[in-house]
């Protein structure tokens, strides 16, 4: 039992970052099952985890109270974001949110009573490896409660034909509208939680290579089933543990390391298995079964 | 203004310089199956996209039960009971025969999120109605045997009958038809009347969109010919295959 309780520590840090990567990959994801490139989740995430933070330390609320806002607050903002905002899409769209998340982290720059790009520190340690996870499984609880319903099926009709889906009465603008709420929701969420177990926020954390990170881990991943990007979050987490042991073998620093074999999944994954690792069981079962003599 | 279910009135529509529809009206009666043909770029396909809501007029009314809906959203139309297909088939490709019509009956469930949630029976109770309803649909079209095929994966034929299937799952009071037997063989065709008929017996409106000369004169009871965007003529079958100025559209004029 000793040896589990030291492996249990020294991963500790890992295990939570597979489940905040995995919320945060599936705020990305919310927004992606309509077919809508919303990028604006680091600053969701920056406003939950601040949200959160004040509350704690400034108003001393109920840490369950402080997580909750956290992810009110960026689903609040979302509306006026996503009303103007969903009259684009594509890479349009992409730019304008991914504008949002900027103009987020150089507001909280700029913000003297959080400190400004210093951050705050000494944030309580509140959240657990295990409530990171319960929260994860009941994104993916209420996630796959959504797929196959009617709500569902409206948001894939909107993925792949929007304006046929409009024409069956679907809502359009509205569905986009609330899986971009939800996703803000998530966000904030998993930024609340990573506040109050790494005990300290900073804007920087928030910056735009964090919304690339989450992105690559739904593609990564596959966005065909709502539980890829989770799945894509934790072999991406996983992957620098396993580096770390690799890299005195091979003689490259682990976090130059980590950087290359990261692109190197992401180009594999785009070329050879563009549904993601969720597809993989399917391609194998192909490439048996074309390696079948006739 | 005419009567009927639906009226359209001195319907307009330019793109740039192009008047692709021009003061067009017409009226179709509840429970009819109404004709709309003419040469290739007469104007067919705009009319459709402006009664569905998919363009918006440049000028003229649209109204349906003496409601104007030029100016509503598609899915503002969709709800007032306006279902359609199109000419280039627009299945959702990678959704089954079956969930493309579970799709369609979007406006006719009314299930409860929070039943779907806690994972109460009323809720698997109504998904499994609804799913019955799709296999009824897909049967009456005569696609049984394709339920759990993907739509991408069916014949060109199959295809449109599942757009019918789809169109169909809304309930609708007014079906837009926009070429609903384009390749199709001449079974396929005569399988397509049956339901037309089928459908306006069962007192739903039909607008017909069609190139298949002896389909049109074998189901409408109203045709309406348009030409560059213009309303030609308009009559039974047999008083537009008589008329003067639809032969001169569709053969030219005589020396």
């Amino acid at each position: 039992m000793e040896w589990l309780w030291e492996t249990y520590a020294t991963y500790q840090s890992t295990l939570a970052y597979i489940g905040l990567n995995g919320l945060l990959a599936l705020s990305v994801y919310t927004t992606l099952s309509c077919g809508q490139l919303a990028l604006g989740n680091a600053g969701f995430a920056a406003i939950g985890a601040y949200a959160a933070t004040l509350l704690t330390m400034k108003a001393g609320a109920p840490f369950g109270v402080a997580l909750l806002c956290g992810a009110l607050l960026p689903a609040l903002v979302a509306v006026p974001l996503g009303l103007p905002v969903f009259r684009i899409r594509g890479v349009f769209l992409a730019i304008a949110t991914i504008g949002f998340g900027e103009v987020v982290r150089i507001g909280l720059v700029n913000w003297e009573y959080v400190n400004g790009a210093q951050g705050i520190v000494a944030i309580p340690q509140k959240a657990t490896v295990g409530l990171v996870w319960l929260c994860l499984a009941l994104a993916l609880f209420v996630l796959s409660r959504i797929h196959g319903s009617k709500w569902g099926f409206a948001l894939e009709a909107i993925r792949e034909d929007e304006p046929a889906a409009r024409t069956m009465g679907i809502d359009a603008a509205r569905y986009k509208l609330s899986m971009l709420v939800l996703g803000a929701a998530l966000a904030g969420l998993a930024g609340g939680l990573e506040a109050h177990f790494t005990f300290m926020v900073a804007p920087n954390g928030f910056a735009f290579g964090r919304v690339v990170d989450m992105l690559v881990f739904a593609v990564v991943g596959g966005t065909g089933a709502f539980f890829g990007p989770a799945l894509g979050a934790a072999f991406l987490t996983l992957l620098p543990e396993v580096l770390r042991e690799v890299s005195p073998l091979v003689g490259i620093e682990p976090g130059p390391l980590r950087l290359l074999v990261n692109g190197l999944v992401l180009l594999a994954v785009i070329l050879f298995l563009p549904q993601g690792l969720v597809s993989l069981p399917a391609w194998l079962r192909e490439r048996r079964a074309r390696r079948r003599p006739a | 203004m005419r009567p009927g279910l639906l009226q359209v009135e001195q319907l307009e529509r330019t793109f740039g310089g192009l008047r692709a529809v021009d003061a067009a009206s017409f009226a179709v009666q509840p429970g009819a199956v109404h004709g709309l043909i003419g040469p290739n770029g007469a104007g067919k396909t705009t009319v459709i996209n402006l009664v569905s809501g998919l363009l918006a007029p440049s000028g003229g009314e649209i109204v349906l039960e003496g409601r104007p809906i030029h100016g509503l959203p598609p899915h503002g139309i969709a709800a007032l009971g306006v279902a359609r297909t199109f000419q280039n088939i627009r299945l959702f490709p990678d959704l089954t025969a079956r969930d493309n019509v579970l799709v369609g009956q979007h406006l006719r469930r009314r299930p409860s999120l929070a039943a779907r949630m806690l994972l109460l029976r009323s809720a698997r109770e109504e998904e499994r109605r609804a799913g019955r309803r799709a296999a009824e649909l897909l049967e009456q079209v005569g696609l049984a045997g394709r339920v759990a095929e993907k739509a991408r994966h069916l014949s060109y034929g199959e295809q449109r009958r599942v757009e019918i299937a789809r169109a169909l799952a809304s309930e609708p009071r007014l079906l837009l038809l926009d070429e609903p037997t384009a390749g199709m063989n001449p079974v396929e065709v005569q399988a397509v009347a049956a339901l037309i008929r089928q459908v306006a017996e069962g007192g739903r409106s039909v607008l017909l969109v069609e190139h298949n000369v002896r389909l049109v004169m074998d189901v409408c009871h109203r045709i309406t010919v348009l030409n560059f965007g213009r309303v030609i003529a308009e009559g039974t079958p047999a008083e537009v295959s008589r008329d003067q100025a639809v032969i001169a559209a569709y053969l030219g004029n005589p020396k």
